[in-house]
């Protein structure tokens, strides 16, 4: 299997030597990795390793200090705006509004990523068709059962069909079942040329990614497939690869 | 000896059955997991254990006192560590301990040999407020605070859920040292892979009980042939092998997939033979034994 660095012209995120400083704290330092475009990519660190600001650097939230950033095609210092256009993000603690009914959701949400008229009537029919909750299109969010509001909140989060989905501890606390399910959406999603960025501090999610990065204390210390991290660490999970590499870390939160 | 038995719990909050008939015991020094996701009955068995919630029907026994009748002996007897996290935030570190050991008519200093271990890394900040506290330390106090008595018996809600995977190792050691120690603990994840952290543990789904044994016992007791399978685009090649007629059950499992055999005839050529038929483009199959989380999908199905 190819990392998706190596793969040129074809990367939705690149970021070299990506600084961010808060005062004399140096949050993240010198970040450089790329991802290329229907990559499943998993930024793994322990907390107080720089994860966070760095998530918050290419949904385009936080300015950096210096260095490159760019993310769908846009420069993370000049046009933070556009980036966040063009993302999407769930976490595991996802916000449907719970009263309201799934096709009332959808709409709701195709309305604040700019979607209107004619393409948000066609893209929120296409995406209950995809999910199979046709027939649930008027059932209050809370009667449905977590893993299908999870499914639902994954797709709403794609309904202005983002070039890059970040997800959040996506599939933790749900039913094994269910889970298996989710992951599998999201495969889809990556197979059909959306790129995903997973952060989360449960390795088994972290198997499911095809390309992993590893941040201690506000460095990256390993960019590579979980597969090619288990044999350079002799590891059989990436559990044990994460607690080698972090184990030596000096910052905590 | 058992430490807790729990005998055909049931507990329903208004049309929801949150537990249907629960029952096991635990033994006496037991690290024992009880495991599920969110939303299987962990939180309100673990409420009845602790004489925090009445039952609807059933009984459940803490070193042989019932948890509704005396429930004051039980209190005495029981650690307990909510899911949420609830100690005093405008109180320091020391307060909170010292509150505590209050509390339970006891000291810090006569039970400090229990803690020791978890509180140095505290002691540093024994004047800093608990609510300013980093996620990993604050899950050190509350331990802290739930042994400060030295209970027999130590009740610990999802204490691992949110914390980073290097706090979650430390944390697992520090159970460990306290079983050492003789204190009976049960533990509730919902996380597949801490399973194998205890000596023996229960799967529990929508207020019923999968099983309940050692980890490696509810291995070996999986009734089926475990194959694991990498091949190109495995969710698309997942449609394909679900149909064969071979196949039992397939899902993802990382980056490869999971495929349950359903005769004991199949080896790792038949099936990489038929899928090749099928059209997948298979890269290898191997037999593999199963994982926790292999097990619990496949008494969800049975049920």
């Amino acid at each position: 299997m190819k990392v998706a660095s190596e793969v040129s012209g074809n990367n939705v995120i690149e970021v070299k030597d990506l600084v961010k400083r808060f005062g004399d704290f140096i949050a993240d330092d010198k970040l450089t990795f790329t991802v290329g475009k229907g990559q499943i990519f998993g930024l793994l660190g322990a907390n107080g390793a720089g994860k966070t600001t760095a998530i918050r650097m290419l949904c385009g939230l936080l300015k950096p200090t210096s260095g490159y950033i760019k993310v769908a095609g846009y420069d993370g210092f000049t046009q933070s705006d556009k980036i966040k256009e063009n993302i999407g993000y769930m976490s595991q603690k996802f916000s449907l509004y719970e009263d309201l009914t799934v096709w009332e959701n959808i709409r709701f949400f195709g309305g604040i990523y700019g979607l209107w008229g004619k393409q948000l009537r066609e893209r929120s029919e296409e995406l209950l068709q995809n999910l199979g909750m046709d027939q649930h299109r008027d059932t209050p969010i809370a009667d449905l059962p977590l893993g299908w509001k999870q499914r639902l909140a994954f797709s709403v989060a794609q309904i202005h069909k983002p070039a890059v989905i970040f997800l959040d501890e996506p599939t933790g606390g749900v039913d094994p079942i269910a889970r298996k399910h989710f992951w599998e959406l999201i495969s889809k999603a990556a197979y059909s040329g959306t790129t995903v960025v997973v952060t989360t501090h449960y390795m088994d999610e972290a198997e499911y990614c095809n390309q992993i990065v590893i941040m201690v204390d506000g460095k990256i210390v390993a960019n590579n497939t979980p597969l090619e991290l288990k044999k350079e660490y002799q590891a059989k999970t990436m559990n044990d690869v994460f607690l080698r590499l972090a184990q030596s870390a000096s910052r905590t939160e | 000896m058992e430490k807790i038995s729990v005998n055909s719990i049931s507990k329903s909050y208004g049309n929801v059955e949150a537990l249907k008939g629960v029952s096991f015991n635990v033994d006496g020094g037991e690290l024992f997991g009880l495991i599920g996701p969110d939303g299987a009955g962990k939180t309100t068995l673990m409420r009845i254990i602790t004489t925090l919630l009445l039952p609807d029907s059933g009984n459940a026994k803490v070193c042989g006192y019932d948890v509704a009748n005396e429930y004051k002996k039980v209190r005495t007897l029981l650690g307990y560590m909510p899911g949420r996290f609830s100690l005093y935030q405008d109180l320091s570190v020391e307060e909170n301990l010292n509150f505590f050991a209050g509390v339970f008519g006891t000291t810090v200093q006569e039970n400090y040999d229990l803690i020791k271990n978890i509180y140095y890394k505290l002691e540093p900040f024994k004047k800093r407020r608990a609510g300013k506290l980093s996620g990993g330390m604050k899950q050190k106090l509350a331990l802290s605070c739930a042994l400060v008595h030295k209970p027999e018996v130590l009740v610990l809600d999802e204490p691992t859920t949110g914390v980073d995977a290097v706090s979650r190792k430390e944390f697992w050691d520090l159970l460990k040292e306290l079983k050492m120690q003789g204190i009976t603990i049960i533990v509730s994840t919902a996380y597949m892979d801490e399973a194998s952290l205890c000596d023996r543990i229960a799967l529990i789904q929508n207020g019923k009980i999968l099983g309940v044994n050692t980890p490696t016992g509810i291995i070996n007791a999986f009734p089926y042939k475990l194959f694991s399978i990498e091949c190109e685009k495995p969710t698309h090649a997942l449609e394909n092998i679900r149909s064969l007629s071979i196949c039992k059950n397939a899902y993802l499992f990382g980056n490869s997939l999971h495929f349950v055999s359903n005769n004991e005839e199949n080896s790792p050529e038949i099936i990489a033979k038929t899928l090749e038929e099928s059209g997948v483009k298979v890269d290898s199959v191997n037999e593999v034994s199963p994982e926790i989380e292999d097990c619990f999908i496949e008494r969800m199905q049975r049920q």
